[in-house]
């Protein structure tokens, strides 16, 4: 159990947990929190799962968590760790099963008062062409060897077919596509699930959201970044499906007996790792990056059936109803970066579990228009409560592996939840608020509810304080559609 | 029933208990199904057997509940009346061969995706055997 007193304050926005507090730590953990957030992460297991990812071999610096971290299994939910590249360990528990879980935002010039009176078909389009919930499947097909094409060549995959355009690509994390993905690494069985998965959304707390540009608080990035105050945007939810759970499933479970001959001892089995120079490690890498590849192509085939909902709602009723790309980002997948530590600049392996890269300006690998404004950091809210646009900073390149939170955060158990809240309760209230619900499973949907989850606001307010992210635009939420 | 939902922030935790291992199993299997809310057909009935080797029990366990999580997700079936026996072997300690018995699924409330190792350790307690698995959703 961890308290408070074994935490020491450097500010008001950080606090550690000094190397010294386990024997088996191998670095301290960076805990980015307000006191009273604090508070709400020491009521779950998640500090004592940071403390357990610091003894990772191979860690370099501090395990970071963020102000929306929560308990997970073996690695906690806003974690961030970087190991030395490349005999360091690589832990596919800490990247997690949804491998390349993400968000991308698309912009629109609709405004919303051209949009408020289509909302409704809008949002019902939208359910019909993004396929979401339990066992549904995806809006393409495509067989083996196709699957295979597209896990290597991620979103240019769907820019040949049709699916894509450049600009969709060229802001697209690592343009949509990681380099060493290696197909033949993945098993019969992730590839049967994600045959059929393609080009949906899923269920749990996967949604495709329109939003309203709330607020601007940073005029020069937002235009930078195509918002616009008033007007329409859509966000993306989804990650790699039944295939990245899979590979991750088949890896933890193979990796049970490897990581007894490489002489690694871990707190928790679930954080099972080997040498990324391994045979072993360098399979599950190619099959990592395999699954993070489908993860851009649903993504963006989502996009493109977004795309179809909103022309078939606003074409010959606006003159421009495009949704142009802001962004996509992954907030659950681990990448080699070169970061600055100390006077040297080192080659790590960044696990990020729910944290979202926060790339400074000048970064190399963002767009030419995100150079002087760093990359887009994209944090949905809970249903129903604001969403927020930020910006990285120089300061995130420095203390954060470049990294910042991914979301509101989880404070409530989905079996409380379930308890307190009721599905049909919660649709009505969204919907007295304007909000357009479309959802496949009311138990899910309650699952969901905003009062389960940290205030977002809160948690954004955090990470700006701290410096590892700036505010540039609220969303603010008009239509979701839920598995 | 010999399962109990434990909290969990994000995800979804059982606790079972059985007088021995594989009975904990079929328990297991059924908690499992309980946590998704699947509701099955009456008919057809379906024949399934699987098997499997691991080092130990745990990897057993999280073999035996991924095979019942592919076959959910995959065919669309479930399974509630198990034929279950685990031999413990010298070379490769834990093996399990299994009738499974079941129906397509009618309905469920939500998907497990995956079963993790999360502080995973079966018990010997009073009551038997006892396990808590965390699961992905």
């Amino acid at each position: 159990m961890i308290n408070l007193q074994d935490l020491a304050k450097i500010n008001d926005y950080e606090w550690e947990i000094p190397q010294s507090f386990r024997g088996d730590m191998r670095g301290p953990v960076r805990i980015f929190s307000t006191r009273k957030l604090l508070e709400q992460i020491l009521g779950d297991k998640s500090l004592e799962q940071a403390v357990n990812a610091s003894t990772l071999p191979g860690l370099v610096g501090a395990v970071v968590v963020m102000p929306d971290m929560h308990q997970g299994y073996g690695f906690p939910i806003g974690g961030v760790a970087a190991t030395l590249f490349p005999q360091g360990a690589v832990s596919p528990g800490a990247i997690g099963y949804d491998i390349n879980c993400g968000v991308r935002l698309l912009a629109s010039s609709i405004e919303l008062e051209a949009a408020l009176p289509h909302l409704d078909s809008l949002a019902t389009l939208l359910d019909h062409y993004c396929p979401s919930g339990v066992g549904v499947k995806g809006v393409v097909h495509v067989n083996v060897p196709e699957l295979e094409h597209l896990m290597l060549a991620g979103s240019n995959w769907a820019l040949k077919k049709g699916y894509a355009n450049e600009n969709d690509i060229s802001r697209t994390e690592e343009n949509g596509c990681l380099e060493g993905a290696n197909p033949d690494k993945v098993s019969d069985r992730a590839k049967a699930r994600g045959l059929a998965q393609i080009g949906s959304v899923g269920a749990g707390n996967h949604f495709v959201e329109v939003d309203v540009v709330d607020a601007v608080l940073d005029l020069e990035t937002a235009t930078a970044f195509g918002l616009r105050q008033g007007c329409l945007v859509v966000q993306i939810h989804c990650g790699s499906r039944g295939l990245g759970h899979q590979v991750c499933t088949d890896y933890v479970q193979d990796f049970q007996s490897t990581v007894l001959r490489y002489g690694i001892e871990l707190p928790d089995r679930e954080l099972v790792c080997v040498p990324m120079d391994s045979p072993e490690g360098k399979a599950y890498l190619g099959a990592m990056r395999a699954a993070a590849n489908f993860a851009f192509v649903n993504r963006q085939l989502l996009a493109y059936s977004a795309r179809r909902a909103f022309e078939e709602t606003f074409a010959g009723k606006l003159k421009n109803w495009h949704l142009t790309q802001v962004y996509d980002i992954c907030h659950n997948i681990g990448k080699v970066e070169t970061h600055q530590v100390g006077e040297n600049r080192i080659k790590v392996c960044v696990h990020r579990k729910g944290a979202t890269r926060a790339f400074g300006p000048g970064t190399p690998g963002l767009p030419p228009e995100y150079q002087q404004t760093g990359q887009p950091v994209l944090v949905p809210g809970s249903m129903g409560t604001a969403s927020w646009v930020l910006a990285g900073t120089e300061t995130s390149m420095l203390r954060s592996w470049g990294s910042s939170c991914h979301g509101a955060g989880r404070t409530m158990s989905r079996t409380k939840a379930k308890h307190e809240i009721r599905g049909e309760d919660l649709r009505r209230t969204l919907e007295a608020r304007g909000i357009k619900v479309r959802a496949g499973s009311l138990s899910g949907l309650a699952e969901e509810a905003p009062s389960a989850y940290k205030d977002v606001d809160e948690v954004v307010e955090t990470v700006v304080a701290a410096g590892i992210a700036h505010k540039v635009a609220r969303l603010r939420p008009l239509a979701v559609v839920k598995g | 029933m010999p399962f109990e939902e434990l909290s969990h922030t994000a995800d979804w935790s059982l606790r079972v208990w059985a007088e021995d291992l594989p009975h904990l199993f079929m328990e297991a299997a059924k908690g499992m199904n309980a946590l998704a809310g699947i509701r099955l057909a009456k008919k057809p009935r379906v024949r399934r057997s699987f098997s499997a080797s691991a080092p130990d029990a745990e990897n057993l366990l999280v073999s035996f509940l991924s095979e019942l999580v592919y076959f959910t997700e995959q065919d669309h079936l479930a399974f509630d009346d198990f034929d279950l026996s685990i031999e413990i072997e010298d070379d490769q300690p834990y093996r399990l061969s299994a009738t499974l018995c079941g129906a397509p699924i009618l309905s469920l409330d939500k998907a497990i995706k995956a079963v993790t190792y999360h502080n995973l350790q079966i018990r010997q307690t009073t009551r038997g055997v006892e396990v808590e698995v965390v699961f992905d959703v």
